[in-house]
């Protein structure tokens, strides 16, 4: 049976594309190195549009209007330039509200883009561009630690990490977090009160890195402007071994947090991304593999949710689980030594 | 021997699920086609395989394994037709409910009336409503553009106008959606269905045609002002989703010509079949699905029917999304265990980060279950306004009558016991009179209703079978009772056998065994006012056959009600549970 695989891995190759939700243009070379706030495609796109109805504004035929209207399509027009006017002893005009760009002139109306915004994408990790894709971004490799996450909130930032997890089942409190954690990606594991977050905005932070956190502070992380990766999940679960091992082994580095919305159709989900030094570039991760085994695991689901163990055997035919349920199963041993049964589809591969 | 299955053989079924994807083989078996096995794997439509084809191939050979029968070449390719040497199949029939819900527009004239019918018709399939245009929509024409674009639409199902109507305010909002099309990249310009005003069809043609990712017409479904007909819709609509999935999804592409271009999806596949049984019962037929990408029910009424899709209430990715439709509560007070409220919302976090995963505890169990039985009343809640109108219940606060539930869907079919699926399905459903519950453990229903149109033996040559579960003949008296006032005499007469009497009291869950498939004479005897369907405070007789929970009669009230209390209603809900065998 095929295994999800989540990547915690001490050191890897990662390679990430990076692309613009609309045609832009990039604006780094093949082979430049990058940092994760580096720019590296850029796009100018109209949030709005105006429509101009000279036909009616005139009260004439579409036609007519037609005839009168002075632009074209591609025109960058300015606030009260005159795009038609009547004719007569004492003719009427109509003038553009904004300033905009005409992009479709038809049926007496003149259709406009105005707000122009300047998008910017950014590397969002550091490492070297390996890829231009022409008019939409860029691939970007680097070698270093990758722990993905099972949430994040959307924004991405690098820093400094230090830990204030004791433990991973320490839960993060407001009072533990003073200004000299200012521009620091914080490691805690769990969070349980909203005044967390808001002091780790106020002061503020450029990271949160949580084992889990209360479901009902997901309209609070949602709002907060520096990223927030969850590892392991919604509650009270305490941080996965091998994650926590990692990111302490590796405090006081640089870090970058990438908190995107998990998206399985995509596959692109919250990670954290630790560059390393190497002389050797170590291989890419797989992401695909069945379940066979010796391959680490962790459970997914209670009783042993976040819990980690090596994948002995898989069970022959279905298995009745304590709740009844019949599955696929297999024997894992945990890291305490204890031999448990899991359904497959509670475990995923952990490499 | 009918000429059908003399030139088609054997079919090969394949459902790709949200989850998984199912691959079943039918066959002719002494003269009558029959489901021969199944095999499945785990659906690869999303990261890191992103090809539907993937997951398809793994059921397939899990079933070449299960079957001895050779089905895919060494290169992967199907084999058809079945070859001199018996490998391959005949014909292929596929289903597809797996994918994001389509983002969909809705554009109609007045809210009450074609926007109205836009929503049903969306509902008819995997949809998520993300913007509606009508005649009262006061915004301006760009903002109305713009608030579409912003939607990032995959759908646009455009209503309005009775046929040889209204045609002004119809032509302003193709225009918009037309400028919608225009500033969208071509390649994420969205499929438009035109089910409006008729005499507009060239007028779409020609504002559209260039412009729409892809165009479709229909009938218009208001006809007229007091006539609604979705049906020629949403068969339209069934054939465009699979080509909107083919360009979100690798592998549809494929799957559809393995099909004949026959690809539907499941819903309506379930629709069809559920409209085919009921042109063959004089009551309605209920149809009920609780799946991860959504919970879907059809039900049908003498050859008419409706399907609606939920993909709000839907147990995967998406099940914490229910705390906006109701409280915590709703779901706990279904609980047979004394579980904290931060477990629950836990629990439906968890489960919307790992929506393949399944509960391995007793605990979670519970959760699971009570979290089907909401999504499931729900539902049924929601779909009873695309029931017929002529469908008078006992009651109107109560379900019309439905002859036989078929129900499918992993938490009701997976249950540990059938006494956990029954009773799951009768706090959820609440029928009223007498109905069949049948379960569909191979959930095989909406692929029996694709191939029907392949093969329409098939269909009834499967459910003459044994591959559905009958799980009980299901007895619910409407009663105004108080506790523990008699409400029905029940007399079972088996036709070998012992018979059976039992006096059964307001609140109370009883069973007559019956061995399944067992004819028996059921004589009922309701007290005054007590309604079991012949009318308050009728007799009535009918033949009945066992399931493998015998007769129920469900006296528990209806609607039914809970303690307040929760030890009480747990104590309740566990001796309900075990009045059904636990």
């Amino acid at each position: 049976m095929l295994a999800p695989i989540t990547h915690i891995l001490g050191l890897t190759t990662i390679v990430r594309e990076r692309m613009l939700p609309v045609s832009g243009k990039t604006v780094v070379r093949l082979n430049q190195k990058v940092s994760a706030t580096d720019v590296v495609a850029v796009a100018e796109y109209a949030r709005e549009h105006v429509l101009i109805d000279v036909s009616r504004n005139l009260g004439i035929s579409q036609d007519a209007a037609d005839q009168l209207i002075r632009c074209k399509v591609g025109d960058r027009l300015s606030q009260d330039m005159v795009v038609a006017q009547a004719r007569g002893v004492m003719p009427r005009t109509v003038r553009v509200p904004r300033d905009g760009k005409v992009v479709a002139v038809g049926g007496g109306q003149v259709l406009m883009e105005v707000g122009e915004t300047r998008l910017e994408l950014h590397a969002g990790i550091p490492g070297m561009v390996v890829n231009i894709i022409p008019d939409r971004g860029v691939v970007i490799q680097t070698v270093g630690a990758l722990i993905q996450g099972v949430w994040g909130n959307g924004h991405a930032d690098t820093g400094l990490m230090l830990p204030l997890a004791e433990g991973p089942d320490t839960v993060l409190t407001p009072n533990q977090m003073d200004v000299s954690l200012r521009g620091s990606i914080i490691l805690g594991c769990i969070c349980q009160d909203p005044d967390t977050l808001r002091t780790a905005a106020e002061l503020p932070v450029r990271g949160l890195i949580l084992a889990s956190m209360s479901p009902e502070l997901i309209p609070l992380a949602l709002q907060v402007r520096f990223p927030i990766v969850v590892l392991d999940g919604f509650g009270t679960q305490p941080m996965n071994s091998a994650a926590y091992k990692l990111l302490i082994t590796n405090a006081k580095r640089e870090v970058t947090l990438s908190a995107e919305h998990y998206d399985r159709y995509s596959g692109n989900r919250p990670e954290v991304i630790i560059p390393l030094p190497v002389t050797d570039q170590p291989a890419e991760p797989r992401n695909i593999e069945a379940f066979a085994p010796n391959q680490q695991v962790r459970v997914r689901r209670s009783p042993y949710a976040g819990v980690f163990g090596t994948l002995v055997d898989l069970k022959p035919g279905l298995t009745t689980l304590p709740s009844g349920l019949r599955a696929l199963a297999a024997d894992v041993k945990l890291e305490n030594g204890e031999l448990i049964v899991v359904p497959l589809v509670n475990l995923e591969v952990v490499g | 021997m009918p000429a059908s299955l003399i030139e088609n053989d054997s079919l090969l079924a394949i459902d790709v699920g949200t989850a998984t994807t199912r691959a079943l083989l039918f066959d002719v078996v002494e003269g009558s086609y029959r489901f021969i096995a199944s095999g499945q794997a785990p659906t690869t439509a999303e990261a890191p395989m992103k090809d539907v084809g993937e997951g398809v191939r793994m059921a397939i050979e899990t079933l070449q394994t299960v079957t001895g029968q050779n089905l895919l070449d060494t290169d992967g390719r199907l084999i058809m037709p079945v070859q001199p040497d018996g490998q391959g199949v005949d014909s292929v029939a596929a289903t597809i409910s797996a994918g994001p819900a389509l983002r969909t527009v809705i554009v109609g004239l007045l809210e009450e009336v074609s926007l109205t019918s836009a929503r049903q018709l969306a509902e008819t399939t995997y949809t998520s409503i993300v913007e509606t245009l009508d005649m009262n929509d006061r915004r301006p024409q760009d903002e109305q553009i713009d608030s579409v674009i912003r939607a990032r639409p995959d759908l646009v199902i455009i209503t309005g106008g009775t046929d040889e109507g209204a045609s002004n305010s119809v032509q302003k909002a193709l225009e918009a959606i037309g400028l919608t099309c225009y500033l969208m990249p071509a390649e994420k310009r969205p499929a438009v269905l035109f089910a409006g005003n008729q005499e507009l069809t060239e007028d779409v043609r020609s504002s559209l045609g260039k412009l729409a990712g892809k165009l479709r017409f229909s009938p218009n479904v208001r006809p007229s002002l007091d006539t609604e007909d979705l049906s020629p819709a949403s068969k339209t609509l069934a054939e465009l989703v699979p080509d909107i999935r083919k360009e979100q999804l690798k592998g549809v592409g494929e799957l559809d010509s393995w099909s004949g271009g026959h690809l539907l999806p499941s819903a309506y596949g379930m629709g069809r079949i559920i409209r085919f049984l009921s042109q063959m019962y004089s009551k309605g037929i209920l149809g009920v699905d609780v799946g991860a990408s959504a919970t879907v029910v059809a039900a049908g009424f003498t050859g008419e029917h409706s399907v609606s899709v939920y993909p709000q209430f839907g147990v995967g990715e998406h099940v914490a999304g229910l705390l906006r439709y109701i409280s915590l509560e709703h779901i706990m007070r279904w609980l047979l265990l004394d579980i904290a409220p931060d477990k629950v919302r836990d629990y439906l976090y968890q489960q919307a980060l790992y929506p393949t995963s399944i509960p391995a505890t007793k605990e979670d169990l519970a959760i699971s279950q009570a979290l089907a039985r909401e999504v499931l009343r729900l539902s049924l809640k929601a779909a009873t306004s695309s029931f017929p109108p002529n469908e008078k219940s006992l009651r109107h606060d109560l379900l019309p009558v439905f002859e036989m539930i078929l129900a499918g869907g992993s938490p009701i079919t997976s249950a540990p016991t059938f006494g956990q699926s029954l009773l799951l399905l009768l706090d959820a459903i609440q029928p009223v009179g007498v109905s069949t519950v049948v379960l569909d453990q191979n959930n095989l229903l909406s692929l029996l209703g694709v191939a029907a149109e392949k093969n329409n033996l098939i269909p009834v040559q499967v459910l003459e079978s044994n591959a559905f579960v009958n799980l009980a003949t299901v007895v619910s008296p409407i009663a105004s009772a108080s506790y523990g006032a008699p409400v029905v005499r029940a007399r079972l007469i088996p036709d070998s056998g012992n018979e059976v009497k039992v006096d059964v009291k307001h609140g109370n869950l009883e069973i007559l065994p019956l061995p399944a498939n067992q004819m028996a004479q059921l004589a009922l005897q309701p007290a005054r006012r007590v309604d079991i369907g012949f009318g308050p405070g009728r007799s009535g007789a009918m033949r009945v056959v066992g399931g493998v929970l015998g007769v129920v009669i469900d006296a528990r009230g209806r609607p039914l009600v809970l303690p307040e209390d929760p030890t009480r209603r747990r104590e309740l809900i566990k001796k309900w549970l075990w009045t059904v065998g636990g």
